[in-house]
């Protein structure tokens, strides 16, 4: 745990030293202020409400989540430095565990500097906290997910522009399988079990019950399935490498 | 400390490791040559377990690699190949992440710090951020990290890469001193620093070992070795010729023994020949053989030996 930690810290830091981290941040703000208040027709929908505000995120992430996550392993194996760590008393569990934590510390650093959005609505009505505590959470375990995808696509290659790429294209498949356009389509010629199952494995599907306010146990197992699976191909891929 | 048997790392159908043995005692200092490519870093990268081996075992202070490799872990420092580092850390964060890693805390990482800090001489640039170091530094850097832990077995690949001939120096001394209660491999092509550094060379080439000794022992391996040299006024190539074959250098003659067992004597037959004729000599000596000479013709393939 302490090695795990002492991982973390060095990452966070190596976060907050670089410009990349503010960056990042200020975009990000920015984005969700403009979807939100802008694109999302904050004003005119005339609630109480952060949905204009979640709704977006799973368009938002599909960017910027992979521009954090790609250089978590690609970098180390570039400069080398991965050789380094992994001689150390440590094992590939604890670098990737301690890799993934740092990044998704720092997603929800991002995201909880967006807190002025919860007071503009608690100020101009009277919004259900709990709704949008749940959103928060909803949109936590989305970002993680994508991170998890991010640090997979991360370790297969020591370009990080192929790893964004690729994690976009991944993420985007997540979206695409419970988004509405494409679940239209494919009722037209497949069974609604079909569909479903499809849908099923979207993020978009398992983001909305927390939007509406539900923290349905299959909606966590499902994001936290997902980090579990993209992390333990991580290991795979990089034991891959290391055995040549 | 280190035990190496029949060791194979095959890449696809390349084997760059091919069945190697080996072993280091506390003491020693192995240095480990061979051209690029002849499978070092992969040895070395085998032992401090950071690539698994295709068969065989290496076992490090009792620990094996494969099955334990947290215990055998904690015994290695390891100084990789171009010195990789974190750039965006300060030098002595970075080296306080490397102790805290080696399960240092409190005072004794403080300590552990400090130790390194001072014996690779890194006091000025201590709150640099790693980028902004010379090469020299950097690599210093590095080889702080692999000795934070006072570590008893030491790997480092090619230790005085791209430093300048003070810092060669340096580090070769350091090497020295460290080995005489560690273990410690390093793999180098410069060969003279064979001589400077260990106490016993392995010559890998194409994964395999192919010299094993002492650096007195590889060097009695040349051509050259035993051969006496000689400036003498009034000596003649064709009286030299019956002691052995003789190669003429600008003003000297080179005789070299006529086998391995004659080596011994030649001197003294060429000191009996030169009082025989009265030859008046001006310099004269034994060659010890060059490491260079061994190391080309072990290393080259038959076709482009000379």
């Amino acid at each position: 745990m302490r090695i795990i930690w002492t991982i973390t810290k060095r990452e966070l830091v190596a976060y907050f030293t670089s410009p990349v981290a503010y960056v990042f941040l200020v975009i990000f703000l920015l984005l969700t202020g403009f979807f939100t208040f802008t694109a999302g027709s904050f004003f005119e929908r005339g609630e109480a409400s952060l949905a204009s505000f979640f709704g977006w995120h799973p368009w938002l992430y599909l960017v910027l989540v992979p521009a954090v996550g790609m250089r978590v392993w690609a970098e180390e194996r570039r400069s080398g430095t991965m050789e380094l760590l992994l001689t150390m008393p440590v094992t590939t569990w604890q670098a990737i565990v301690a890799k993934f934590l740092a990044s998704w510390i720092f997603l929800a650093v991002a995201l909880a500097l967006t807190f002025p959005a919860v007071i503009t609505v608690n100020v101009l009505g009277e919004p259900d906290n709990g709704i949008i505590f749940a959103g928060y959470l909803g949109s936590f375990l989305l970002a993680g997910a994508y991170l998890a995808i991010a640090c997979m696509t991360s370790a297969m290659t020591r370009n990080q522009v192929v790893a964004f790429i690729l994690s976009v294209v991944i993420c985007l498949f997540f979206i695409l399988a419970g988004f509405n356009p494409v679940t239209d389509l494919l009722t037209r010629w497949a069974s609604p079990a079909v569909v479903d199952t499809v849908a099923a494995f979207s993020v978009v599907t398992h983001f909305d019950g927390f939007q509406r306010g539900v923290i349905d146990t299959r909606d966590l197992v499902f994001f936290l399935s997902l980090i579990g699976y993209a992390l333990f191909a991580t290991g795979v891929i990089i034991r891959g490498h290391r055995a040549g | 400390m280190i035990k190496i048997e029949n060791l194979v790392k095959s890449f696809g159908p390349k084997r760059a490791v091919d069945d190697i043995s080996f072993g280091v005692e506390r003491g020693e200092v192995l240095g480990f040559l061979g051209p690029n490519g002849a499978g070092k870093s992969t040895t070395m990268r085998m032992i401090t377990g950071f690539m698994p081996p295709t068969a065989g075992k290496v076992a490090v202070g009792g620990f094996d690699v494969s099955e334990s490799p947290i215990e055998a872990k904690r015994l290695i420092g390891y100084l990789p190949e171009n010195a990789a580092s974190y750039p965006d850390m300060t030098v002595e964060g970075f080296l306080k992440f490397a102790a805290e890693l080696r399960g240092l805390a409190g005072q004794a990482r403080r300590k552990a710090v400090q130790r390194a800090i001072e014996l690779c001489f890194l006091d000025s640039v201590l709150h640099q951020s790693i980028d902004t170091l010379s090469k020299g530094y950097k690599h210093r850097t590095c080889l702080a990290q692999a000795l934070i832990h006072d570590p008893q077995v030491l790997i480092m690949d090619e230790p005085t890469d791209g430093l300048d001939p003070n810092q060669k120096h340096e580090v070769r001394n350091l090497i020295r001193e460290l080995g005489a209660n560690k273990a410690i491999v390093f793999s180098t092509h410069i060969l003279e620093e064979v001589d400077a550094a260990c106490t016993r060379a392995i010559i890998i080439d194409r994964g395999k070992i192919v010299a094993n000794g002492t650096p007195q022992e590889l060097r009695s391996m040349s051509e050259l070795a035993g051969a006496v040299t000689l400036q003498a006024r009034g000596a003649t190539a064709e009286r030299l010729a019956e002691l052995g074959r003789v190669e003429k250098l600008n003003g000297a003659f080179r005789i070299y023994p006529k086998d391995r067992s004659s080596a011994a004597q030649l001197a003294q037959e060429v000191v009996d020949l030169v009082n025989l004729h009265g030859w008046k000599v001006e310099g004269m000596y034994s060659e010890r053989g060059e490491l260079d000479e061994v190391f080309r013709r072990i290393t080259l393939p038959d076709t482009v030996k000379k």
